[in-house]
């Protein structure tokens, strides 16, 4: 008689990446799902691809940018400042409000509840529904610097690493503080008011929406302990090389002025995976 | 090698060959209670769940049945390690299957009373998303033949009737080869057929070894298909046996048309044994423990008198008896039962 059950084979080679291998499987497989759910739903597909960029074009062309950086600015520095907006308002559009809205829209299809059956944990079923949003981030990010070279001018960036860290680590910020936004969003519908003071506050305070040095100085303090404002402040000095009095300094510079940012967006990280862990809602509330 | 399909009716069996002796308990549960605590009822909580002991042995279908709000869904998700315990442990191949998750997981299968799908998949992407998250799937197009849904494979979740979207929860059960498998009222919403395919299909997985645990509102379901069963009432198990233990604790019953009697309700013979006699109805019902002899002086008397019963029927305790006596009961002392009874059942 075929037995429906089998025997186990017991997992072989070395642990750790045994345990990664098959960690990065099932992620992929909630990817791949999750992409082909992406594909098929063209309103989602189009705000995620198009919201941010639109937001930059219509600040560009409304002459937003060189207002912001001041008049006579090298049109690098103003491309620079461009495409850190860029990177600002998709890490708000695309990852967090879209993320925060498709957590809610999964918990209340109970879908996140039946992942939860199986062998996925609670990271891999979070960063598998957050991965597509995320992709099609940095491919904006990209489009968006060659459109913001064409039209403002750019220069190659002056420290690569920090750009990446930036975006990465905001990106993570931010998937985790849409995890644990679903905590007090109820329905789908709430989710575009719910999200909107960590939004509004976020992007009021990062730096490229307001010139922070209109703010009383307490203010500006706070504003630099904001989740948006080191990333901003991250990909602005990796696209420049530039301090903030506007001096240029080197790649090696770079780091040290980058300490501060840096160590305020890793505390970030981890007060958003500790909050994720604790507030996250997976199931719907009835 | 037939077996991989809907229906094998083949004698049950305790699968030898695996690492531990048939007999074993793969399910321990010691004084379990689940207190919900959040939501807007107010801070003094609700006990689901109040001190539940129980054992499933290796290889055995084990059937939690009880009224809605009873607590089984409750204690179900703590024995599937969805939720923590308030008190009590749990254990799961002797694992602690909350805590020890990615150990306990690989080895169970897990049919929620309600779980949704993402809309926009078919059937097989939705099962090869859950097999790429498995250790050792099934083959997906295996899976779903053995639910009857190959056909559909390519069909929208969202087009997918009732009855095929509860079968493909099923599937999804069973796409990870599972050594226990729980199953929350699987049948419901299936027609008489698809219910009978489950059936065989649940006697198939038994009969190749695997332990299963059944909640269900259809009690012929539970004596079909369990070798024990436990009732829940009020958050405890009030009643725990095989089927033939359960129902017999409970008298076997006799029905006579009241008015054919009605005459001679005074004459009527001694019964043998313990009985009750009590008119409900236009009927007369005769509760007994010895439904043989009771029926042979019955009849023997009636035989005597030249009377003929009217709409004459014996029948044997069956489990729909049992568990109606039980959950007649008052069960646990609770305020506010009513109220909490959604809660129950949705909690968590």
């Amino acid at each position: 008689m075929t037995t429906l059950t089998q025997t186990r084979t017991p997992a072989a080679g070395p642990r750790a990446t045994t345990a990664l291998a098959s960690s990065l499987r099932r992620t992929g497989s909630l990817v791949r799902a999750e992409t082909i759910l992406l594909l098929r739903n063209r309103t989602a597909l189009f705000n995620g691809v198009a919201l941010a960029p639109a937001m930059v074009a219509f600040l560009h062309f409304s002459g937003a940018f060189e207002a912001f950086v001041g008049d006579g600015a090298e049109a690098s520095v103003v491309g620079a400042f461009a495409l850190t907006s860029l990177v600002t308002f998709a890490l708000m559009f695309v990852v967090y409000y879209n993320l925060a809205s498709a957590y809610v829209a999964r918990r209340e299809e109970l879908v996140l509840k039946r992942l939860r059956t199986g062998q996925s944990s609670d990271a891999e079923i979070l960063a598998g529904a957050a991965t597509p949003a995320v992709v099609t981030m940095l491919a904006q990010l990209v489009l968006g610097g060659v459109a913001i070279a064409v039209w403002i001018g750019l220069d190659a960036p002056v420290n690569v690493l920090l750009l990446l860290v930036a975006v990465l680590g905001g990106t993570f910020v931010f998937t985790t503080l849409a995890a644990a936004s679903t905590a007090f969003t109820r329905t789908l519908e709430s989710a575009q008011l719910s999200t909107l003071p960590i939004m509004a506050g976020a992007l009021l305070l990062s730096g490229t929406t307001l010139p922070l040095t209109l703010l009383p100085e307490r203010l500006q303090v706070l504003a630099e302990y904001t989740p948006l404002h080191p990333v901003a402040e991250l990909v602005t000095l990796g696209l420049t090389g530039l301090r903030p009095d506007g001096v240029a300094i080197g790649f090696g510079e770079t780091f040290a002025l980058a300490a501060q940012p840096l160590a305020i967006l890793i505390g970030w990280s981890v007060v958003g995976a500790w909050l994720a862990t604790r507030y996250m809602r997976w199931e719907p509330r009835r | 090698m037939d077996n991989d399909t809907f229906g094998s009716g083949a004698p049950r069996r305790q699968t030898p060959g695996h690492d531990t002796s048939p007999h074993d308990v793969v399910i321990d549960v010691r004084g379990l209670r689940r207190r919900y605590t959040s939501g807007a009822r107010g801070a003094t909580g609700f006990e689901a769940v109040s001190g539940v002991d129980l054992h499933v042995r290796r290889g055995e279908l084990f059937a939690l049945l009880g009224t809605n709000g009873a607590g089984k869904t409750s204690l179900l998700e703590v024995v599937e390690g969805l939720a923590r315990p308030t008190g009590g442990t749990v254990r799961v191949f002797g694992r602690d299957p909350y805590r020890q998750r990615a150990q306990v997981r690989p080895r169970i299968g897990i049919m929620l009373q309600e779980a949704g799908f993402p809309s926009d998949l078919t059937a097989f992407e939705t099962a090869r998303m859950w097999a790429g998250t498995l250790a050792a799937p099934r083959p997906v197009e295996e899976a779903l033949d053995l639910v009857a849904l190959r056909g559909r494979a390519d069909v929208a979740v969202s087009s997918l009737s009732g009855g095929e979207r509860r079968r493909l929860d099923l599937a999804l059960a069973l796409l990870g080869r599972p050594e226990v498998l729980f199953l929350d009222e699987p049948t419901t919403g299936l027609d008489p057929e698809s219910r009978r395919s489950a059936w065989d299909l649940v006697r198939g997985l038994l009969d190749d070894g695997t332990t299963v645990v059944l909640t269900t509102h259809y009690l012929e379901e539970a004596e079909r298909l369990a070798d024990r069963l436990a009732i829940m009432h009020g958050g405890r198990i009030v009643q725990e046996g095989t089927v033939a233990e359960i129902v017999g604790a409970e008298p076997a019953h006799v029905y006579v048309d009241e008015a054919s009697v009605r005459p001679y309700l005074a004459d009527l013979p001694l019964l043998p044994g313990e009985t009750v006699t009590r008119v409900e109805g236009g009927t007369l019902a005769i509760a007994t423990r010895d439904l043989q002899r009771s029926l042979a002086v019955l009849l023997a008397w009636a035989t005597d008198r030249d009377v003929t019963f009217g709409r004459l029927e014996a029948r044997p305790a069956s489990l729909e008896q049992a568990f109606l006596a039980l959950a007649d009961e008052p069960g646990a002392p609770r305020t506010g039962h009513g109220a909490t009874t959604d809660q129950t059942e949705r909690a968590a």
